[in-house]
């Protein structure tokens, strides 16, 4: 034990704020406060200021500690950022797989050190560009990818034995990836050799994003096979990113996002034993990625505790050996949902301060928005502007020179934990529903994050909450920003360039591909080794996907509101 | 004794993009303000909203998108609506549709527009003063 | 009116649509609709599913519309759900879990909320079966949450009821016991991929083998089902049990459509007329505010409701006490 403050040095402090206390009586601040009542973004109510009584049983070791050690408050690394910085990884994807390779060999040259990609809406719901519900969402939001060949044309010239690659994708996550290692090892590149993440998150599909296609129980099932196939041969790739940043897009608030996130965190970890994995073989390898949204103070607090509670669950509740499998890496993106279409140029500010808290919260890697996300997909120079606004946090304004710059903040300290302890009560929660699966069939998750979004917008509404350019100070006039035009051809060439391939492959072969590939998806056998063979067979994204969807069954939405 | 007309309307998601915030956000408030409210819930195409607002009756289809479909979309429903003769019932969008769609949505059929930060209570208003039920 | 009704006999999507709107909202001219449709009535199976919100009721509709198309029947919906005590206003999202029927042309489905005017959510789903069978429909399902008398009521009017539990509804199943246990004619344990299945189907059992006496010369004995609506698990076993309810129907009463058997018409008219006569005295007084005033004497203690209710009917029979 190595109480903060013994009890004498706390006496002292106490009895100073007491008589300041009755000083602030005395002087009737209560009555000429702002607001009446003080509260995050997430309507968490904060105190006038806060002090050593707010971290009164607070033990160094045990709730703070080092670097690299348990439980890993202050970050995972040794020395963090002075070491190496974060990994600027800004997401990118528009249009055919040619246009978005030319925004990626853009984005390297601009100092960028990992790639992201966005698939467009059919791709990421397991549908070809041709298929008719496909129609006015081809390459829309990100690129789309149908085939091999797209794969090989997203990653022409780019050097992915070196440079670590993400995918966002997630119901046909295995067949992407399927067509990633097919691209490497057609390249000649070792799947032990490449790097990268696919998100592969289904849990938070059903509990917030809902891009999803087979029922939960399949789905987790898919996510566990490329856990498997990742931990014995893709060592270098982390298959899942356990996912918050939908959840909080979806209207949670932050506790919520904890704790829902780590939630499905631990139900990938029960999947993964039950197949007879060994924690410390594949638990080093999951990594999260969070949302960094408005509230300055609640965002740092958010990652600290995130990591330290992460810790907890693996040492305590999974018996992990490997310090590796305690840490928590994230990545994080800043808060879409928190651009305004008014006065655009705002976004750049507010994506500057959520971008610093996820600095001083100690992410791995980050993304910032771009002004004009909240209207389509980037232009050049608004992802140019975002990319720069990380370089400036990381280069000139100091704050990457010392890890954990705001430990030891008596308020940091103090939201810190009330967030770990909240999130663990709803964690609490979950368990006692029978886990994370049987909590989402009961629409827990969903039903929670469906009041917090509409209690948020009625707030914002009533002007409880401000949205500055929106709910206050207002301006009529409107900035026009440079629009990013997509080329209407897009669709149609798409379209050909599948069905030339479709024409040219050797049916037989293919057939044979997809066959086994049901086998296996019907024999509870790894699914990873058929869809490689597959897609090498030139089958495409749909037609594996179909495959899940003949013997998994469609997930439809359970429409809560 | 004549009972005073409500209101129906239909919220509905077309396309594949799944976020439905703002769509079950407004579904609530539209059922606070007194209004029925039919969800189609997610995923849906434009032929089965269509379809659904006539089986349902409703006096407004109030359609979601935030995924840059609604270029396609949004019209879309309007003239299937036209080609099963149902054009009566009317039909707005909500969600991140860029200043310079708007006079093309109108155009094309769509009454009206709501773009990010327009207040519940506004877009309430303007259906009680907009909608009347048919 | 005339019109209105050859048109919805022709199976016109619309007018359909139309008219059951219109029943809903109380219009008078629906009457003489009605009417002219009643001829074309009472061909049509009339299945009530009713449980509490969140059993299944409206997946379970789902998967049974699936089963009855692949027959090649024709199926209509009235799915109710309740209306919010605060703003009169309804979320109604039972389609939801149908939308993948949306369009098919056999499959008319509609959802309705339990705001009730005067004549009550009774008297317009009835209305709208009507509607429902005079355009041709085969089957109708009718969902509703079994909490109120009046949701109780609208499946007396099915020729099937459904009731469905899920297990582990221990003080739920108490519940049933006191409103609706007479009204099921099979009970489904939904969601049977639970644990606690069984003890629900003994705790069943138990409940309506304590009627024994009800079930004597050959009379329907209430069986209990296990399904998995959301994996389409024993719903073709439903199907075949709703069918020989159907059969043992027919056995009983004769090839007497249902509605037109001598209980039912009794029964329903006089809650037609109850509801006509509330709805036509009670109506104009309150929207004069003259109903108004007479409750406000009674609060002030100025009048006695016995009275109060003298004075309003008896102007309308037309005789002195
Ligand atoms: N585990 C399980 N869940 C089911 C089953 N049937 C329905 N559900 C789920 O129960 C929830 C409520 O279903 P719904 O049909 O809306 O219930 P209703 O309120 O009675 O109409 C949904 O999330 C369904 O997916 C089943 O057989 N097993
Ligand atoms: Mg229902």
């Amino acid at each position: 034990m190595a109480l903060t403050f013994d009890k004498k040095v706390f006496e002292d402090i106490k009895k100073a704020e007491d008589r300041w206390t009755e000083k602030l009586k005395s002087l009737k601040v209560d009555t000429c406060e702002r607001l009446e009542r003080f509260s995050t973004v997430s309507d968490r109510p904060i105190d006038r200021i806060y002090s050593p009584k707010d971290i009164r049983e607070q033990d160094f070791d045990r709730d703070i500690g080092f670097p690299a050690e348990f439980p890993f408050t202050r970050g995972v690394q040794p020395n963090m950022y002075r070491g190496r910085l974060w990994t600027m990884r800004m997401f990118a994807g528009l249009g055919t797989a040619r246009d978005t390779n030319k925004r990626f060999h853009l984005l390297v040259k601009e100092g960028q050190t990992g790639l992201s990609t966005a698939f467009d809406m059919p791709t990421l719901m397991g549908y070809d560009s041709d298929s008719q519900r496909a129609r006015g969402e081809c390459g829309k939001c990100g690129v789309a990818i149908d085939t091999l060949k797209d794969m090989e044309d997203l990653f022409e010239g780019l050097p992915i034995d070196k440079i670590t690659t993400s995918m966002t994708i997630n119901p046909p996550a295995s067949v992407v990836w399927a067509m990633y290692i097919a691209m490497a090892e057609n390249r000649g590149i070792d799947r032990n050799v490449i790097g990268g993440t696919i998100q592969n998150d289904m849990l938070k599909e059903f509990i917030a994003q809902k891009t999803f296609m087979c029922p939960p129980i399949p789905s987790v099932r898919l996510v566990t096979d490329t856990v498997e196939f990742g931990t014995r041969e893709v060592p270098r790739w982390n298959t899942i990113s356990i996912s918050g940043y939908h959840i909080r897009e979806a209207g949670s608030t932050a506790v919520q996002e904890l704790a829902f996130t780590l939630g499905d965190g631990i139900a990938y970890t029960q999947e993964a034993l039950k197949r007879g994995l060994d924690v410390d073989d594949f638990a080093p390898r999951f990594s999260f990625f969070f949302n960094s949204h408005l509230d300055f103070f609640e965002e740092i607090a958010k990652f600290r505790a995130a990591r330290r509670m992460w810790g907890k669950i693996m040492k305590d509740r999974f018996k992990a050996k490997n310090p590796r499998s305690w840490w928590l890496r994230f990545h994080t993106q800043t808060a879409g949902c928190s651009l305004t279409a008014q006065q655009p140029y705002n976004n750049v500010v507010r994506t500057t301060l959520q971008a610093l808290a996820a600095v001083l919260g100690g992410t791995q890697s980050l993304h910032t928005n771009s002004l004009d996300e909240v209207l389509a997909i980037p232009t050049e120079e608004a992802a140019t502007i975002a990319l720069r606004t990380q370089q400036i946090i990381a280069e000139e304004s100091g704050v990457a020179n010392t890890i954990d710059p705001v430990g030891g903040s008596y308020f940091i300290e103090k939201l810190t934990n009330q967030l770990e302890e909240e999130a663990f009560a709803i964690i609490q929660k979950i368990d006692d529903m029978g886990g994370m699966l049987s909590a989402i069939e009961k629409n827990y998750p969903q039903q929670e994050i469906a009041d917090a979004a509409y209690r948020y917008q009625r707030q914002v509404d009533s002007g409880e909450k401000t949205v500055v350019g929106v709910n206050k100070y207002a301006t009529s006039e409107t900035i026009p920003v440079e629009m990013l035009e997509l080329d209407e051809e897009l669709e149609r060439l798409q379209i050909e360039k599948t069905n030339r391939i479709k024409e040219q492959r050797n049916s037989a072969r293919l057939r044979e591909c997809l066959d086994r590939l049901e086998d296996s998806c019907r024999s509870a056998t790894n699914v990873m080794q058929p869809l490689i063979d597959a897609v090498k067979a030139d089958a495409t994204l749909q037609e594996c996907c179909d495959v899940y969807r003949k013997v998994f069954g469609e997930y439809r939405d359970p429409g809560i509101y | 004794m004549v009972q005073k007309r409500r209101l129906r309307v239909m919220v509905a998601k077309p396309g594949l993009d799944g976020h439905d915030r703002g769509a079950r956000i407004i579904a609530r408030a539209f059922r606070d303000a007194g209004f029925e409210v039919v969800y189609t819930g997610l995923h849906q195409t434009p032929e089965q909203i269509v379809d659904a607002a006539i089986q349902e009756d409703v006096d407004l289809i109030g359609l979601s998108s935030l995924a840059g479909a609604h270029r396609y979309l949004f019209p879309r429903v309007v003239e299937i609506l036209r080609e099963r003769k149902a054009e009566d019932i009317m039909v707005c969008g909500g969600g991140i549709v860029p200043e310079a769609d708007i006079p093309v949505m109108k155009k094309a059929g769509l009454k009206e527009i709501f773009t990010p930060g327009t207040t519940l209570d506004s877009i309430v208003a303007w259906v009680n003063a907009n909608v009347k039920p048919r | 009116m005339k019109e209105i009704a050859e048109k919805v006999v022709a199976g016109d999507v619309r007018t359909v649509a139309r008219l059951i709107r219109d029943i809903d909202d109380g219009m008078p001219h629906v009457r003489d609709a009605l009417k002219r449709l009643f001829p074309h009535t009472g061909r049509a199976y009339v299945i009530g599913i009713t449980g509490a919100p969140g059993v299944g009721k409206s997946t379970l509709v789902d998967q049974m519309i699936s089963h009855l198309r692949k027959n090649g029947k024709t199926v209509g919906v009235l799915a109710v759900d309740p209306t919010s005590p605060f703003s009169g206003g309804a979320i109604l999202g039972d389609r939801v879990r149908m939308q993948r029927h949306s369009m098919d042309e056999g499959v008319f489905i509609r959802s309705l909320a339990t705001r009730g005017h005067f004549g009550g959510l009774t008297q317009s789903t009835r209305s709208a079966i009507d509607v429902l069978d005079a355009m041709g429909k085969d089957y109708i399902l009718v969902e509703t949450v079994g909490v109120g008398q009046d949701e109780v009521d609208v499946v007396r009017s099915a020729h099937t009821t459904l009731i469905i539990v899920i297990p582990g509804m221990g003080d739920d199943i108490q519940a049933i016991k006191a409103g609706i246990l007479e009204v099921g004619d099979i009970f489904v344990i939904n969601k049977a991929d639970r644990d606690g299945t069984d003890k629900t189907m003994s705790d069943l059992r138990l409940m309506i083998d304590m009627d024994q006496k009800k079930y004597k010369d050959g009379k329907w004995k209430p069986p209990i089902l296990k399904t998995q609506a959301v994996f389409d698990q024993g719903v073709k076993e439903l199907m075949d049990t709703i069918e020989e309810h159907r059969l043992y129907n027919f056995k009983t009463h004769g090839d007497l459509p249902f509605r037109k058997r001598k209980d039912r018409v009794g029964q329903e008219l006089a809650e037609m007329v109850k509801a006509r006569l509330i709805e036509e005295v009670i109506g104009g007084l309150v929207e004069s505010g003259a109903f108004d005033m007479v409750v406000e004497e009674i609060v002030s203690g100025k009048l006695d409701p016995y009275t109060a209710c003298e004075r309003i009917v008896i102007p309308v029979l037309g005789k002195r006490p």
